[in-house]
């Protein structure tokens, strides 16, 4: 007998002889599946990268897959893109990080503050470009508005008598932090939004009764509320913002050189464009440690916040 | 001096204006793609760009024989439902035992799967393409359900979890009572009071599938290529169609978009993992 048939017996009731066959919880029998396929689907493709790390293995050669050790890890960190990919993968994880918190606990204690006309669109207008699909978004930016020729920004400039400027090709990490930011600052407005919603309004009118100016309110009483959504926000876009890939792909393709390149690009590039898997294996190995640095560091800043609350 | 009343007023106004610019202004984006959707093509390259013109349906109309667009719709439709219907039948059973039959592994076993999605994507890049490419699944929609409904499954588990947790378990032990089977206990009674839960997870599931653009990229090339492979099929020089582009992008966006407002509260309690309700 195993521990989840006992651990059921006790916590349910005694059933009616009538229906003997449920006496056995279906507990571990229905759960397995998915835990397998996710099992299989977090074991499989990394041991293969493991083992494609080690071998030299490319497409163009194939069956010279000796062992090379930790050959392809020494390539590809001396690799001309990889100082770059990793110092552009940091700024721009940080820096679309950094907006999207701030402006987004900015922009949702604007929309707390008070009771104005049009709520509610002014909310859905907000959140919108979180539901833009990663290639419309980079290619509107790309084409109707940081076109150096006809792109709103370019008419703006103009419009003060400055020379206009080629986005892509003079700031290229910069327009990709801006066009990521657009589409991840919308889903930390949604989630403290929401968060900031469920605040306890008595709590906030006693404090105003003892006196508490709105900005003493925001961050004694809003701030600390905001801890647990906070750290959501910040551990979600890590993840999704560590893969930043299809922006990068229809705008920059990475360049000009390696201005704009991230790991996640620079492993594509090394896989699929330049065939040596071995390398864009130990890239993609790299990768992972990075990401799960990165996990391991956000969930201990942030660990305690979420203990604390919860 | 202003009365209290007055000043509150005032208030109101500013707070209204500085939310209405903001929102204006983070909105524009989507405004600009769908005002060029009905410009001509010289109009939609004309400088300064145009806020008055005379606008015309022509991009919707010839859409089809332009971009081929429901072919790639076609695929973007049939992979997010075949990954989120494939994913509910992963995702339903998984959370019916850990919500009602909870053991002291399960709140392990749960954040074990959340942790699967720390993984970052490029990690395992090249390992699923040659997979893909020897299955003879690379460029069909097949693999890019099957991937969507792992990297959907731990979310989607987490969210029916949370829904189920809030049925009260007497309902379900009133039918056991009465003889009904596991199977007929999911489908009888937990799956009729839990649907707007069961709904809201669909939905999500359907709008991260829409959008993906990391795997649909650079798993299909033509025969399978969703909206989002279209799309970036754009960025080459010689796709300097921008109407066009906006018009095709305005119809790949206009369902996820009218989804996503539509479930806005329940898509904040599934994307923070019931973290923030």
């Amino acid at each position: 007998m195993n521990t989840s048939v006992m651990k059921s017996a006790t916590t349910l009731p005694a059933l009616p002889a009538a229906a003997p066959r449920r006496q056995r919880s279906p507990g571990w029998l229905l759960v397995s599946p998915s835990v397998a396929v996710l099992l299989l689907w977090m074991t499989v493709p990394l041991g293969m990268t493991l083992y494609f790390s080690l071998i030299r293995y490319n497409l163009l050669y194939p069956g010279e897959n000796a062992f090379v050790g930790l050959e392809n890890f020494e390539f590809f960190i001396t690799d001309a893109g990889f100082m770059p990919g990793a110092i552009n993968t940091l700024i721009l994880v940080g820096s679309v990080l950094a907006i999207s918190v701030v402006f987004g606990v900015l922009i949702s204690a604007l929309l707390e503050a008070a009771d104005f006309a049009g709520r509610g669109i002014v909310r859905v207008l907000l959140i919108s470009p979180f539901f833009i699909m990663p290639t419309v978004s980079a290619l509107v930016w790309k084409n109707l508005i940081f076109h150096p020729v006809s792109g709103i920004l370019a008419a703006l400039w103009k419009l003060f008598g400055a020379q206009p400027v080629d986005w892509l090709a003079q700031h290229p990490l910069l327009s990709i932090v801006i066009i990521v930011s657009w589409q991840w600052l919308p889903f930390a407005i949604l989630i403290l939004m929401t968060a900031m919603q469920s605040l306890d309004q008595e709590q906030k009118e006693a404090a105003r009764l003892d006196g508490a100016g709105p900005l003493a309110i925001f961050w004694h009483l809003t701030l600390p509320h905001l801890a647990r959504p906070i750290a959501v926000v910040v551990m979600i876009e890590t993840i999704f913002l560590l893969s930043v890939f299809a922006e990068i792909y229809t705008t920059t393709s990475g360049g000009p050189g390696y201005a704009s390149t991230n790991l996640a690009y620079l492993i594509y590039n090394q896989a699929l464009l330049q065939f040596d898997v071995g390398m864009a294996s130990a890239g993609g190995l790299i990768a992972v440690l990075i990401a799960n640095v990165a996990a391991i560091m956000l969930v201990r800043m942030l660990g305690k916040n979420l203990t604390d609350k919860s | 001096m202003l009365t209290l009343k007055q000043s509150r007023r005032l208030t109101t106004w500013l707070v209204g204006l500085a939310a209405w610019s903001v929102a204006l202004l983070l909105f524009f984006p989507i405004f600009w793609m769908l005002l060029t959707s009905f410009k001509t093509e010289i109009d939609a390259f004309a400088t300064p760009p145009q806020f008055f013109f005379v606008p015309t349906l022509d991009n919707y109309l010839h859409i089809q024989e332009r971009s081929g667009y429901f072919k790639y719709a076609w695929n973007s439709v049939t992979i997010a439902f075949g990954a989120t219907g494939l994913g509910l039948l992963f995702a339903i059973p998984a959370a019916y035992s850990m919500a009602f039959f909870e053991t002291r592994r399960t709140r392990g076993t749960l954040l074990w799967m959340l942790s699967t999605k720390m993984l970052p994507a490029v990690g395992v890049l090249v390992p699923i393409y040659l997979l893909a490419k020897s299955l003879g699944l690379l460029d069909t929609r097949l693999v890019l359900v099957l991937i969507y409904t792992l990297i959907n499954m731990p979310i989607m588990v987490w969210m029916v979890y949370t829904y189920f947790k809030d049925i009260p378990r007497e309902i379900l032990e009133a039918s056991r009572m009465d003889g009904a089977g596991t199977l007929q206990e999911i489908v009888r009674v937990l799956l009729p009071i839990s649907k707007g839960g069961i709904a809201s997870t669909v939905l999500l599931s359907l709008i991260l599938c829409w959008n993906e653009a990391f795997w649909s990229l650079n798993l299909t090339s033509a025969k399978a290529a969703p909206l989002t492979a279209l799309i970036a099929s754009y960025s080459s020089p010689e796709g300097l169609f921008w109407a066009k582009l906006s018009a095709v992008s305005t119809l790949a966006c206009a369902p996820i978009l009218i989804f996503g407002w539509i479930s806005q509260k329940q898509l904040v309690r599934g994307l923070s993992f019931g973290a923030v309700k």
